[in-house]
């Protein structure tokens, strides 16, 4: 067996631990005294993570980007836990773009994503708040000339009881200052948490209910002038030529720059730099890709997936089982191109100056964007400042940085700062999209209807190998391949993998739920046609498939009962279920839906069962669930990019429908109670809801679907 | 010629196209950035403000039409009785992630508390149907505006 069984980000644990410069593990914190060259001497600043000011709030610095997921909650929670402080008495700042500081345990870079954040926070971040409150306790009992043991810290105030003395943390910050980190910190046992598995209010919600909160595309530097731009529809093409005089005649409109790829008009608000843009009259040279379509970009996918593979993972004897056994199924699933349209439409802003740089984003990777700015520049990385802010929705999108380049180069034509604001249109057609992906199943089967053999083929691009390189290892990308061998007990199992990238030109990235999204459909698809074809129910042919997967098993079995899995439903309705072990956490979801005659397709009642370990918040776990079920929803109704002449169809949220009220089914979320280390909950409900879904479609219809997005043509019945 | 816009009872002059839509003079020219650009269409509801107290997509709005109107935006409304039951509710039902839509909703929730103090499942539907989420919030949406309305009954009998 080549590879583990979970998610290949999984696989990065010990060795990111190792290249991690902040921490170690050992119950010991190590690593240079943080100085700020901001902190004044009276501030306690113990560590990258917490400033302590004589006076105001506690400042907690969170190395990860808020998108929504909850991670400035969940980070604070951490450290307020046992720095022993209250949530009311803490700020939060967003980290500086710094990665020698603020990169991610497991990711070895200041990245926010595959749902890692709180799996590689979870140990580094309540030793930080325990570092602190060490030292603050040390000072005071300096101060008061007791014994260390004799006092302790509660809602920020070291108290000593038996004198009744006490002084809020502020007023011990210039001497905690002074005061010896501890070497050695113990974390309080689970039993003590006051703030750690509590559903308390996020801490963040406040301000985006009453309009102040502040995102990337309300960043409002003095001066700030507004760019509206058009990027080159064809991938890889270029900007031919351009008449701009009616722009130039329109009020507001400053400047116009143009770029080989792309142009952009500066105005005064971005009313009139859209305006003017529109007014522009461009041609484009397409390139090479002038022709391209979504059918020659699939035809290629099948191409390559008849050709040579490498192989991922293998157990057992696939080859020899198959020869002996010709039962069993064949099978493709096929996913279609995605874009991920998060709300905030793509923005940055840009003020560069002879000298340095300054750059107000929200963004999932803040290392790297500061990194790429400078290279833009060429400048120093650190003439380059990133304030980095909320995201409207990340989703994968803003783990590339490829809007702050453009900004960037936009930015260098322009005197002052300049906002460049993505049309919606711009946004879809330009996005990092997830790529084309293949899965060809060959299952064969026991005397008893069981599974013996799995080869699962997977044909899709190797985003690792640009993007985090050590997930991809001797040619194979560990994301997309991490888990295809799938959960079950099976004896002979092979994972192949055909690298297989998008055209030149296009930009194909990390899409909500990453590689178990691409494999889930296939998986879980294939295991239910195999329950189908054995005459078994699907709940307990998994079950029985289970094995000594007892964590997996129990979410399956509570999903089943939850949902009242084997009674009847009405007439042209259908319950499927899917499973999903990956990020650390274990999900199964049943799906109820209603197929009519005419194929229109409602889906009722999703019923979700998790257990990813300690849970920090309760809520914000289940909203999280929620969150992923629904995106991921979206996606198997209507997610597609279709490709005409080498450009994106579609532009807007008119021919790119997303989920709305109106068709969001209730969402029940059952935790499994657990003292585990936490798993990754953000992606987790995005890959499990469409297989489900799926076959949910095949018990009401008969319909097996093999490809997403859903096609309710298929559905109807005559 | 500049035009007058009434933003949450303060008079502001603008002075751009009449053409422009209300949006970017809300939140480029006046600096109210909590108002949202989601598409530039009227599809997806970010943009939301009350004119004259009616939800209205500011994206679609020309500055000359809006300049004879009352704008309420998000930064206000919060002092109207449906909108800050509404603010209420969203926190106490822990509606919000990444909140970029957040805004559009809230406006869209108060408008349509204030034409309907009851609304049933359908009725939130027809009017919320008009503003996307990419997160994934609705069935908070819809919990919490059924909170902010049983709200409205409990207060309306004091």
């Amino acid at each position: 067996m080549s590879r583990p069984s979970t998610a290949a980000f999984n696989q990065l644990s010990r060795r990111a631990f190792l290249i991690s410069a902040t921490f170690a593990g050992g119950g010991l914190l190590i690593g240079p005294r943080f100085i700020s060259p901001a902190a004044a001497a009276e501030t306690f600043v113990p560590n990258p993570f917490i400033r302590i000011p004589p006076a105001g709030p506690i400042e907690l610095i969170v190395p990860s980007a808020e998108m929504g997921q909850g991670v400035y909650m969940g980070i604070a929670t951490l450290i307020a836990e046992e720095l022993e402080v209250t949530l009311e008495q803490i700020r939060i700042v967003a980290a500086p773009a710094d990665p020698s500081r603020y990169a991610h345990p497991m990711l070895g870079d200041q990245v926010t994503g595959g749902s890692v954040t709180i799996r590689g926070f979870w140990e580094p971040m309540r030793h930080a708040g325990a570092a602190a409150r060490m030292t603050l306790i040390a000072a005071a009992a300096r101060e008061w000339g007791v014994p260390t043991p004799a006092c302790r810290a509660e809602g920020g105030e070291v108290l000593h009881p038996e004198s009744g003395r006490r002084l809020p943390y502020g007023a011990l910050a210039e001497k905690a200052a002074r005061e010896p980190l501890p070497e050695r910190v113990n974390l309080k046992p689970a039993a003590e948490f006051k703030l750690i598995g509590k559903s308390l209010p996020r801490i963040d919600s406040p301000d985006k209910v009453n309009g102040k909160a502040v995102y990337g595309l309300d960043a409002r530097p003095p001066g700030v002038k507004f760019a509206a731009i058009a990027i080159c529809p064809t991938f890889g093409g270029t900007l031919k030529a351009m008449d701009d005089s009616a722009t130039l005649r329109i009020k507001g409109v400053r400047q116009i720059v143009r770029l080989s790829d792309a142009v952009a008009v500066v105005a005064d608000h971005t009313g009139a730099a859209r305006k003017g843009l529109a007014a522009l009259r461009l041609t484009w040279d397409p390139g090479g890709n002038g022709g391209l379509t979504t059918a020659e970009l699939e035809r290629r996918a099948d191409a390559a997936m008849a050709g040579e593979a490498l192989v991922a993972h293998d157990s057992g004897n696939v080859t020899e089982t198959e020869a002996v056994k010709s039962d069993g199924i064949d099978a493709v699933y096929r996913l279609p191109i995605l874009a991920h349209t998060a709300m905030e439409p793509m923005n940055c802003t840009v003020h560069v100056r002879p000298d340095a740089c300054e750059v107000w984003v929200g963004t999932q990777v803040a290392g790297r964007a500061r990194q790429a700015a400078a290279q833009v520049i060429g400048l120093p990385v650190e003439k380059v400042v990133v304030h980095n802010h909320l995201l409207g929705g990340g989703f994968g999108r803003r783990l590339d940085h490829d809007g702050i380049v453009m900004a960037t180069r936009v930015a260098q034509r322009v005197d002052g700062p300049v906002q460049v604001v993505w049309s919606r249109e711009e946004d879809i057609r330009h996005d990092s999209f997830r790529y084309l992906n293949l899965s060809r199943l060959t299952v064969r089967f026991g005397p008893d209807g069981m599974p013996v053999s799995w080869r699962h083929r997977v044909v899709g691009p190797a985003v690792m190998a640009r993007f985090l390189p050590v997930l991809f290892k001797d040619g194979i990308d560990l994301d997309i391949t991490g888990g295809a061998e799938s959960p079950y007990d099976i004896p002979n199992k092979r994972v192949e993998y055909v690298r297989h990238e998008g055209p030149d030109g296009m930009l194909t990235g990390n899409w909500r739920g990453v590689g178990p999204t691409r494999n889930a459909p296939a998986i879980e698809g294939g295991i239910d046609e195999a329950a189908h074809r054995a005459g078994r129910d699907p709940v307990e042919y998994r079950r029985q498939l289970l094995g000594g997967n007892v964590r997996l098993r129990t979410v399956l079995d509570l999903a089943a009962d939850r949902s009242g899995w084997g009674t009847p439903l009405g007439p042209e309705r259908g319950r499927g279920v899917a499973v999903l072990a990956d990020f650390g956490s274990f999900a199964a979801l049943v799906a109820q839906v209603h197929v009519a005659q005419n194929g229109s397709l409602r889906v009722e009642r999703i019923v979700c069962a998790v257990d990813c370990g300690q849970v920090i918040n309760p809520d914000i776990l289940r909203q999280q669930v929620e969150s992923g079920v629904i995106y991921g929803l979206s996606a198997a109704l209507y997610g597609r990019v279709t490709i005409v002449n080498g450009a994106v169809v579609e532009g807007n949220f008119d021919d790119s429908p997303v989920l709305r009220i109106h068709e969001c089914p209730p969402i029940e979320v059952h935790l499994v109670p657990s003292t585990e280390a936490p798993g990754g909950v953000g992606e987790l409900g995005t890959p499990v809801v469409a297989p489900a879904l799926m076959n949910a479609v095949f018990a009401a219809t008969g319909k097996r679907l093999r490809e997403l997005p859903i096609n309710t043509h298929l559905l109807r019945r005559p | 010629m500049p035009y007058n816009l009434n933003i949450n009872g303060t008079s502001y002059s603008v002075d751009v196209d009449g053409d422009t839509p209300l949006l970017w003079a809300i939140r480029d020219v006046i600096g109210l950035t909590g108002t949202k650009f989601g598409c530039g269409i009227a599809m997806c509801g970010a943009c939301t403000v009350h004119l004259d107290g009616q939800a209205a997509r500011s994206c679609v709005i020309s500055v000359e039409d809006a300049a004879s109107m009352a704008i309420t935006t998000i930064e206000a409304i919060g002092e109207t009785d449906a909108g800050a039951r509404v603010q209420q509710a969203w926190l106490r039902n822990e509606v919000v992630q990444c909140g970029y839509c957040q805004s559009g909703q809230v406006m869209a929730a108060a408008a349509l508390l204030n034409a309907n103090s009851s609304p049933t499942d359908e009725d939130i539907d027809a009017v919320m149907a008009g503003n996307i989420c990419r997160c994934g919030t609705y069935p908070r949406i819809r919990a919490a505006i059924k909170h902010a309305a049983t709200m409205v009954l409990t207060e309306g009998s004091k």
